[in-house]
């Protein structure tokens, strides 16, 4: 017996279910289709269009030129580069540290999983900085000689996604019932064994959904890359930039982001053949499942020790050691400046907080709910093969606000949402909602794994016994949904508390956001400017680690629907 | 028609809607040819480096009767290629932060609608970017090399004077400039030794200056803060592109005042505005002592207006820069976008 001892009975394809009741997706689908038709796929669109016509008329010349030139494919190939190796060194480094953090109990273990969620949120710029202040000749890892260099840039893309591997995949760990890893011990099989033949096989659908999303993060970094990448270095992404913002080369910019979209789609289907090949029904744990430390453990344990105290507190408290560099030594004057206004900026970064928090909220509350609606549809395991191809697309869909550039949604608006009763250029709602277009993919992506794996049974049993549709999804996906919520909730306050590529280019200097403040505290000169940019970036983080335990710990503890 | 069908369906359909394009609107008349248009609402367009005390604002508000919306998509270039991209419908009734690096594309796109103010300081027609007045001078700042003074005085090593002392192998790994592809200093640089040394000369000099170990950084933040020793960054070079007022908050560094180009920053009423009136009020507003008096201290640049008292700290500290690095503006509008690929060939290969 192996990998399928928990999940034999469910087959997940050959059972029909809900057949009926296909209005009910439709319904539940078309709100946020609608959403990201409006604002994403038809903004999108229209800019790749400009680019497809110079001087009226339709061309192919302007993109063919773009396609022939050997630095694109040079530019490609940078891409893929970062985007693969940062995506297996995030996945390789994450899933220990996920069993670590949610399979095993030991002291101060939230706080750990709130701090390790931190470097998710923190501003690009200030990150890229902080890594590059390390890095210089001059600084404490100088000596490692990685400054422009690949491994900095990889270094930074996992210190920034480690924990979108560990959380995902932790989430899904801990209610993974241990009886049939506990069976195959019985049988003979070593740990080792028993991980490769029953537990990772089960955490496959996790992974594969955070290697989706690494990737796409990964292959879209943009502030950090071009920091830490030097001046020869260059992305898809920022190329777009350059093209799009710097030189209006349309032509030029509809055919990095064609290719960014084949990119982008490629690697989506990878992730969702993998997931469909490994998806099945597990039987979960009503409640979270761990053990005390044990000396087996020791392994995962040292390199996820390695992982976070190296890669991720080591630079988080260098900042947080320089935010407290004053002029008359250390002391907390750049955190008391953060309330002042004078002859600073506009407003003060607590004021600034207060439009980050309103904002994200905003921001939470679309991305939650759309997010809800379409985890249930995606869910869903048509009988038809045509049903589930549909189903993948749609999953598909709505990754790919992720990996396409937020200079080309922002530009797009620009020519799209010009008209009444859209014309929302210059509206504060076009921040939360593009926000939430970011957050929506993590959402989807933490709230799925756990609805995919209900078991199908239940829902034929209470059926069987009577229950409409409404009362099986009230009374089953919703107890199982709500337990990925908290840290759905999480995940989308976080993202856009941090968010900066979209919101920069909807900035209001008179109700900026928090990393739109720090970005222009760190873009002017003097060591005040400098000391408050950081102090505001430390503020940032403890609020990003409180958000995300608070959320973890709302979470519904006690969910028995068996 | 199964359910997913019609999804794909209903974003298909909304996608090609999306493809048709927005109709373009019926060109609006000329603003000469017309009463100016007025709204009670204005939109204002800025660069995101733009700052003002809150409190001027809401006296700019309480004053016009306007309900005032800014907004910040970016850097210069961000902000003048969308302007250009929503001609047609414009985003706002007035721009500012278009430099002088930008202002002959502004212009020559047919964005901006002239206007000559009433409050401009005399000598302001020195920095005037066409004779129609499309533009209006707000501000302006020297773009220089700054001097870690303390490292010299530690090394024995005299402060380079020059832009052909930075080729000298004495100063060698000494210089951090910025990328002019992705910053606005940067630019400002290049186009300083484009001023100097003649097209194609800058090329021979920069290949000099890289023969001579320059480094090159994304942006001022990254070259400022974190590679220029006489910042907190405490980096390890210590001549840095920057500006002429930066010695001003960071007292032991000075400028080279012989490598200066004069940046000069603009307002502008968009053409197609839904508020003229208002949008040529804001730009009286800019120029106003009031504003005047906070841009050094809000936006690091000089105000136009020379009656305008500058704060101590700059008067001490900040450099004067008499015989600034000049360029024209016409051949900035057509030869950047030349240059800045030709010294990516050289310098970055």
């Amino acid at each position: 017996m192996t990998g399928t001892v928990a999940v034999e009975a469910a087959r997940g394809g050959s059972v029909r279910r809900g057949g009926g009741h296909a209005w009910v997706w439709a319904a539940a689908a078309a709100l946020p289709v609608v959403f990201l038709a409006v604002f994403f796929a038809w903004p999108v669109a229209a800019l790749v269009a400009r680019g497809f016509v110079i001087d009226g008329a339709f061309t192919l010349a302007g993109v063919q030129e773009v396609l022939s030139s050997a630095r694109t494919w040079r530019i490609v190939g940078q891409t893929l580069a970062q985007a693969v190796v940062g995506t297996a060194v995030s996945v390789l480094l994450g899933v220990p540290g996920a069993y670590v953090l949610y399979r095993c109990r030991f002291p101060g273990r939230r706080v750990l999983r709130a701090v390790v969620s931190v470097p998710f949120v923190l501003p690009t710029v200030v990150v890229g900085v902080a890594f590059q202040s390390l890095l210089t000749p001059n600084e404490p890892l100088g000596f490692l000689g990685l400054e422009e260099s690949f491994p900095a840039i990889v270094a930074a893309l996992v210190f920034f996604n480690y924990s979108v591997v560990v959380r995902t995949v932790g989430a899904l760990w801990s209610r993974l019932d241990p009886r049939a890893e506990d069976a195959a011990r019985t049988l003979g099989a070593g740990r080792i064994r028993v991980l490769g033949t029953v537990t990772l096989p089960a955490l496959a659908p996790a992974i594969a959904s955070a290697a989706a999303l690494v990737f796409l993060f990964c292959a879209s970094a943009f502030g950090v890359v071009l920091v830490l990448g030097g001046a020869s270095y260059g992305t898809i992404e920022t190329e777009i930039w350059y093209q799009t913002t710097q030189l209006l080369d349309l032509p030029a910019a509809a055919a990095l982001s064609i290719l960014q979209l084949v990119v982008v789609t490629a690697s989506l289907l990878v992730a969702g053949a993998t997931r469909a090949r490994q998806e099945r029904a597990l039987r979960l744990s009503g409640n979270p499942v761990d053990a005390p430390l044990r000396v087996g453990d020791l392994p995962a344990v040292a390199v996820t020790a390695v992982v976070v105290g190296g890669l991720l507190l080591f630079p988080m408290l260098s900042l947080a050691w320089r935010s407290l560099v004053t002029a008359d030594g250390l002391g907390l004057a750049n955190y008391a400046a953060l309330s002042g206004t004078t002859g600073q900026s506009t407003v003060s970064v607590w004021q600034a907080l207060a439009n980050s928090l309103a904002t994200a909220l905003a921001a939470t509350l679309i991305s939650v709910g759309l997010g809800l609606l379409v985890s249930y549809v995606l869910s869903r395991r048509p009988a038809s093969a045509s049903g589930r191809r549909w189903l993948r697309t749609l999953d598909a869909v709505f990754m790919l606000p992720l990996g396409v550039s937020a200079v080309t949604v922002g530009f797009g608006f620009l020519i799209t949402l010009n008209r009444p009763p859209l014309d929302l250029r210059s509206s504060w709602l076009l921040i939360p909602i593009a926000q939430a277009m970011v957050a929506l993919p993590l959402v989807v992506r933490t709230l799925l794994p756990t609805l995919r794996a209900i078991d199908p049974r239940l829902h034929e049993a209470a059926a069987t016994l009577g229950a409409g549709p409404g009362r099986v999804v009230a009374t089953i996906d919703l107890p199982f949904a709500l337990r990925g919520l908290g840290l759905a909730v999480g995940f989308a306050f976080a993202t856009s508390l941090g968010e900066f590529g979209a919101t920069s280019f909807l900035a209001r200097p008179d109700r900026p956001t928090l990393p739109v403040v720090i970005f222009q505290l760190i873009g002017r000169p003097g060591a005040e400017n400098f000391g408050m940019a950081l102090a505001a970036s430390v503020v940032l983080a403890a609020l990003t680690a409180v958000a995300m335990g608070l959320a973890e710990w709302i979470g519904p503890k006690e969910v028995n629907p068996w | 028609m199964s359910v997913p069908k019609l999804l794909v369906a209903g974003l298909a359909s909304v996608l090609l809607a999306g493809c048709a394009g927005p109709a373009v609107p019926a060109a609006s008349s000329p603003a000469s040819s017309a009463a100016p248009t007025e709204s009670h609402t204005i939109t204002v367009i800025t660069h995101d480096s733009f700052a003002l005390d809150k409190a001027t604002i809401a006296a700019f508000k309480a004053e016009s009767g306007y309900d005032v919306t800014l907004v910040a998509p970016g850097d210069v270039g961000t902000v003048v290629n969308q302007l250009i991209l929503t001609k047609d419908a414009p985003l706002g009734d007035v721009v500012y932060g278009i430099d002088n690096t930008f202002a002959g594309r502004a212009v020559t796109a047919g964005i901006l609608s002239p206007y000559t103010s009433a409050s401009l300081p005399k000598g302001a027609d020195a920095y005037a970017a066409d004779d129609a007045h499309s533009l209006t001078p707000i501000d302006y700042g020297d773009v220089c090399v700054n001097a870690d003074t303390e490292w010299f005085t530690a090394k024995g090593l005299a402060v380079p004077a020059t832009l052909d002392d930075l080729t000298d192998p004495r100063y060698k790994d000494l210089l951090v400039v910025e990328n002019p592809a992705s910053s606005s200093p940067g630019l400002a640089f290049l186009a300083a030794t484009v001023g100097a040394k003649g097209d194609p000369g800058y090329l021979d000099y920069w290949k000099a200056l890289k023969a001579n170990g320059v480094k090159v950084a994304k942006g001022w933040t990254e070259a400022y803060t974190v590679h220029f020793s006489g910042s907190s960054g405490k980096g390890d070079r210590p001549l840095v592109v920057s500006y002429s007022s930066s010695p001003a908050y960071e007292h032991k560094t000075e400028v080279l005042t012989g490598t200066c180009f004069r940046q000069v920053e603009y307002a502008g009423v968009l053409a197609g505005a839904q508020n003229e009136v208002g949008a040529r009020k804001f730009i009286d507003f800019l120029l106003s002592s009031d504003v005047q008096a906070q841009i050094p201290e809000q936006m690091y640049m000089n105000p136009i207006d020379p009656d305008v008292k500058l704060p101590a700290d700059w008067t001490t500290y900040a450099a004067t820069v008499t015989d600034p690095i000049t360029v024209p503006v016409a051949d900035l509008a057509t030869q950047r976008e030349t240059w800045i690929k030709a010294w990516t060939a050289a310098v970055i290969g």
